[in-house]
């Protein structure tokens, strides 16, 4: 059973690459050993990784690392920080165990092992405070997720974002689910939204309840829940009620399963299960519950499965035993975005390092982006894909430039 | 207290003063201010639970209540932190009230009490979700924007100031209630509490007063997590986390006594640094330390400071 | 209106997941009842529970209902040996010392499986998880009924253990006097060792149950303890009866508040049950006097 195969494959290959990293990070830990190394010695820039890689966000808070890490190697492998004489980039790890004190302290304990850059955090609350830290000390910060959008453009010189922030994905998904639905002959009219109650789910369904309007949807009604809800047979019972068209989830990955699994079990007819950011919509999902599911959509970060580096990338992550979740390319590509910068600012002079970030022109490389620029910060290049469950995998749907298929919309009734 | 201990506490206060001088190292200061303002909110647990022995598992309750006060004075009406700090001591001193009121009212203790705050902060968490004024599950943002007023610094010295001036006031809260006869009361409650009223202590009125303190307490310390964080939601203002760690710090180091909460405290965070610094296996490090602290609580079932005291209090008693 | 009609699918709804709940803190009210100690350990051993379904299932390919005839005795010797080689042996006799050494197993069991396990959320798909029964006003999903008349059946079975057997009676004698029960030649620490390890098997049950419709990752287990605390003190601290009634109470009440104050504020009803309850009637509904 291939399920079977696939957990002994990860369970080995985590030994494996436990060794792997250990080995090749060693100089990493023996930083953290001797926190009064003195700051970059011009051998190597160091970069400061603070995620939850304990407590209920673990899960993405070690893809994140994982993507970081991938992105050290590989840039180590190809020489380094050039400009400075092949200067190899050097990991210090950090765990915010999901809390803001804990990631402030972590950016105040690697700013004296003489950390040169900051990535991470994923939580916003994590990383409002340990961006505000770093800030003190002018340390340039690479937000590799964190979808609240006030991590960037409040005054903070040193923060950067390529990725998107909650607010222009769910411009993006209220935008492409029109298109869609036109493409389509316009068949869906009415929307519920089912939201989780924090920063993340109240904004985003906040802004759908401007955004869907104008795209000729109809919001039914905006289901907010708690973190965490047990049970979904209720808010699948007022779905059923209400006979919307599309059911927006917007919530972490324990309620989306829930939600998904419920909805099928109560055997709910809707065009399109249509979630922005969907915690739980990956490819471990997509394995586990194939007929749950298949004909989901959702809009968030997502690879360029045009980019035959992306896709090579992902080949060695799954040989690695690992998901190809957006944790990992979103926390490869901040790290390279801080290699960028410090290859351009030919030193590891923090204003040098920021005026670099400010200007740079990366190309995303593996994201469907267009060319990259900063305003205050967000890079004004990133965009959200909406992506479709199919057979087993996950395509892109829309924007057709970057589709792999076209869109099930609406989905085969039952 | 004898000389030598007052000299001895003297010398470690001028040493706590002249810290951020002496260390340069500021992840040291942002540390030793994360384990004092842990020694504070430990303290105020301390009075209620190891005073009083009234045994809280909510008193994050006052802690949010405070964080919300301040932030919501500052961010809503522009009222600067230290006004708002004040107003978080009064505002978590009413939830006291409330709480204490309610339950003392009933007579709940034991058990029944520690329950009893647990769904106070519950409830509040999900009331904090649900209105408006708090920023629902959004959360309250704070601005940097640094001064006194503001109680927000640049340096890491300056939070650690303010933490180690809450902790000095803490302590001489407990030490008040050492020798005074209110704290006598207290712990002839906590002891026993038919006893102490048939001898004319009055329960209800001691303990309101015990719970009003503790949550005065928590209030500030809750604007002291706003202004050094900026950031506060439901789950960071009442979360069940941190009213663990309250009275961790507390029973570690010893519940009932003074410098419980400090000396738990500093051994608490000493650890979890540690385990943390040496251990980068996700997972590993906290199972070290969850064993450390069983082998703490089963080694030495007074606290850390019965090592100190070199005898065991007599507080033995099995509940038959 | 729309939510009339609604009101008895929700109350199906509430009963289904409360028998799970119940389940939960049954084991919860046993250890109470008996050791009168708050177990902050329960989420944890909860979670240690569904991932031994989960391996069970994924690795052996063992159906979660058949992994209950080893899932209840593993958990059942896996609590019974906790106990007695570890908390007990380390409490001193001490309440509060106990609740933190919990508190401490809590961590190094979340820890312990976020280090073994890794941090993936982990879901099992059963051919017959889709299958529901349809009732006409609500389709139940059929792993929740299942869930709903085992967890009854353990109940019942829980209940024949503690009335009819001598080892039931012993249970009994040590919850109401400890040294009396010492005395009249009663292995104590033995029977405190059995409570906890027929508290634990109740989990293990409860494993296997949810998972079908349930997901497992190293917190899972912290989702289920609060809902577990309040049912024990709604249905009575100790009482078996008291746990199932108040699991379907709860069950009720997070599914009907759900539905009139939305699922967010819903919650509040738990909360405020749980307080009412305990300045009213501290005692709970089938407690007797402690």
């Amino acid at each position: 059973m291939s399920k079977k195969s696939h957990e002994r494959s990860n369970r080995t290959s985590v030994s494996r690459r436990r060794f792997v990293a250990g080995a090749s990070a060693l100089a990493a830990a023996g930083s953290l050993g001797f926190p009064h190394v003195a700051r970059a010695d011009g051998h190597s820039v160091k970069i400061g990784l603070i995620h939850p890689v304990t407590g209920f966000l673990a899960f993405a808070g070690n893809q994140c690392r994982y993507g970081c890490q991938l992105a050290i190697n590989d840039i180590n492998a190809a020489g380094g920080v050039k400009s400075m004489g092949g200067a190899k980039l050097e990991a210090v790890l950090g765990d915010s165990q999901a809390k803001p004190q804990i990631g402030a302290a972590e950016v105040e304990k690697m700013n004296e092992a003489g950390v040169n850059a900051f990535s991470g955090c994923y939580q916003s609350s994590v990383g409002l405070a340990a961006t505000a830290a770093a800030a003190k000390y002018n340390l340039p910060f690479s937000i590799d997720i964190g979808v609240s959008d006030r991590l960037v453009g409040r005054g903070l010189k040193n923060v950067f974002r390529m990725a998107d922030g909650y607010g222009r994905i769910a411009n993006d998904a209220a935008v492409n689910l029109g298109r869609i639905n036109k493409a389509a002959g316009s068949p869906a009219k009415t929307v519920v939204v089912v939201h989780e109650e924090s920063e993340y789910g109240s904004g985003t369904a906040k802004l759908m309840q401007e955004l869907l309007p104008q795209q000729g949807f109809d919001v039914l009604e905006t289901i907010k829940h708690a973190n965490p809800t047990r049970n979904f047979d209720n808010i699948a019972l007022r779905i059923k009620s209400m006979k919307p068209d599309v059911v927006m989830p917007i919530n972490y990955p324990g309620e989306y399963v829930l939600l998904a699994r419920t909805l099928k079990q109560q055997r709910i007819d809707f065009a399109a299960s249509y979630s922005v950011l969907g915690g739980g919509f990956n490819f471990k999902f997509i394995n586990d519950l194939p007929d749950v599911a298949e004909y989901m959509i959702d809009v968030n970060h997502w690879y360029n499965p045009k980019s035959e580096v992306a896709r090579e990338m992902r080949g060695r992550v799954e040989a690695d035993g690992k998901f190809f979740t957006f944790e990992v390319y979103l926390a490869y590509n901040s790290i390279r975005l801080l290699h960028d910068a410090f290859e351009r600012a030919g030193s590891t002079d923090n204003d040098a390092v920021i005026a670099a970030l400010e200007s740079s022109t990366l190309d995303p490389l593996i994201m469907p982006y267009g060319p990259t620029k900063f305003v205050n910060g967000q890079n004004t290049g990133s965009r959200a894909v909406s992506i479709q469950a199919l057979k087993g995998d996950v395509d892109i749907i829309y924007p057709t430039e970057f589709a792999t298929a076209k869109p099930v919309f609406p989905r085969p009734r039952a | 207290m004898a000389v030598r201990t007052l000299l001895f506490l003297a010398a470690l206060l001028v040493l706590a003063l002249i810290a951020p001088l002496l260390i340069a190292n500021r992840f040291l200061i942002d540390v030793l201010t994360l384990i004092l303002f842990s020694a504070f909110l430990g303290q105020s647990w301390n009075i209620l639970g190891g005073y009083a022995g009234q045994f809280s598992f909510g008193s994050v309750v006052f802690f949010g209540t405070g964080a919300y006060t301040s932030s919501i004075l500052l961010m809503t009406f522009g009222i600067d932190a230290w006004i708002g700090a004040i107003a978080a001591l009064f505002a978590g001193a009413a939830v006291g009230a409330f709480v204490g009121f309610l339950s003392f009212r009933y007579g709940l203790r034991g058990s029944y009490f520690a329950l009893i705050t647990l769904a106070f902060a519950e409830v509040f968490k999900v009331l904090a979700n649900s209105v408006e004024f708090t920023g629902g599950g959004i959360g309250i943002f704070i601005e940097h924007e640094p001064g006194l007023a503001r109680l927000q610094f640049d340096d890491p010295a300056g939070y650690y100031y303010i933490a180690l001036a809450l902790t000095v006031v803490s302590l001489a809260i407990a030490w008040w209630l050492e020798r005074s006869r209110f704290g006598a009361y207290l712990k002839a409650i906590r002891e026993n509490e038919d006893a102490a009223e048939a001898l004319g202590v009055n329960a209800f009125r001691c303990k309101m007063y015990a719970i009003m303190i503790s949550g005065a307490m928590g209030g500030v310390g809750g604007t002291f997590y706003a202004q050094k964080f900026l950031y506060i939601d439901p789950p960071i203002a009442y979360g069940v986390a941190t009213s663990v760690e309250m009275l961790l710090v507390s029973i570690v180091g010893g519940m009932g006594t003074v410098f419980g909460p400090l000396v738990g405290s500093f051994v608490l965070h000493g650890v979890n640094e540690v385990t943390r610094h040496y251990i980068q296996t996700p997972g590993l490090s906290l199972i070290v330390y969850g064993l450390i602290l069983i082998a703490i609580i089963g080694y030495l079932p007074n606290g850390l400071i019965g090592l100190f005291k070199g005898r065991a209090r007599p507080k033995d008693a099995e509940d038959a | 209106m729309l939510s009339m009609t609604m009101m008895p699918a929700a109350i199906v709804n509430g009963l289904m997941f409360g028998a799970i709940y119940a389940l939960v803190a049954l084991g919860l009210t046993l250890i109470y009842g008996v050791l009168h100690i708050i177990n902050f350990a329960h989420g944890a051993l909860l979670m240690l529970a569904l991932y031994a379904t989960f391996y069970l299932f994924s690795l052996a390919g063992i159906d979660p209902y058949v992994s209950l005839l080893i899932v209840v005795p593993g958990s059942f010797f896996f609590g019974y040996a906790l106990y007695r080689w570890g908390i007990g042996k380390l409490a001193h006799g001490r309440d509060q010392n106990i609740l933190l050494i919990t508190l401490g197993l809590a961590i190094v069991f979340e820890n312990g499986a976020l280090f073994l396990f890794s941090a993936d959320q982990q879901t099992i798909d059963v051919p017959y998880a889709y299958e529901s029964l349809d009732l006409g006003f609500v389709f139940l999903a059929l792993p929740k009924v299942i869930s709903f008349f085992a967890s009854l059946t353990i109940c019942l079975l829980l209940w024949l253990l503690m009335a009819k057997t001598d080892m039931g009676k012993a249970i009994r004698a040590v919850a109401k006097e400890r040294q009396g029960a010492r005395l009249v030649g009663i292995n104590v620490e033995h029977v405190f060792a059995l409570s906890y390890g027929i508290g634990i098997a109740c989990l293990g049950a409860a494993g296997c149950l949810l998972l079908p419709s349930f997901y497992v990752d190293p917190s899972t287990g912290n989702i289920f303890v609060i809902i577990a605390f309040t049912i024990v003190v709604l249905g009575g601290m100790g009482s078996f009866v008291g746990a199932l009634v108040g699991g379907f109470i709860i069950g009720i009440t997070e599914s009907v508040g759900g539905l009139y104050l939305g699922e967010s504020l819903g919650q509040i009803g738990i909360s405020l049950i749980f307080i009412l309850i305990l300045l009213f009637r501290p005692t709970g509904l089938f407690g007797s006097k402690v």
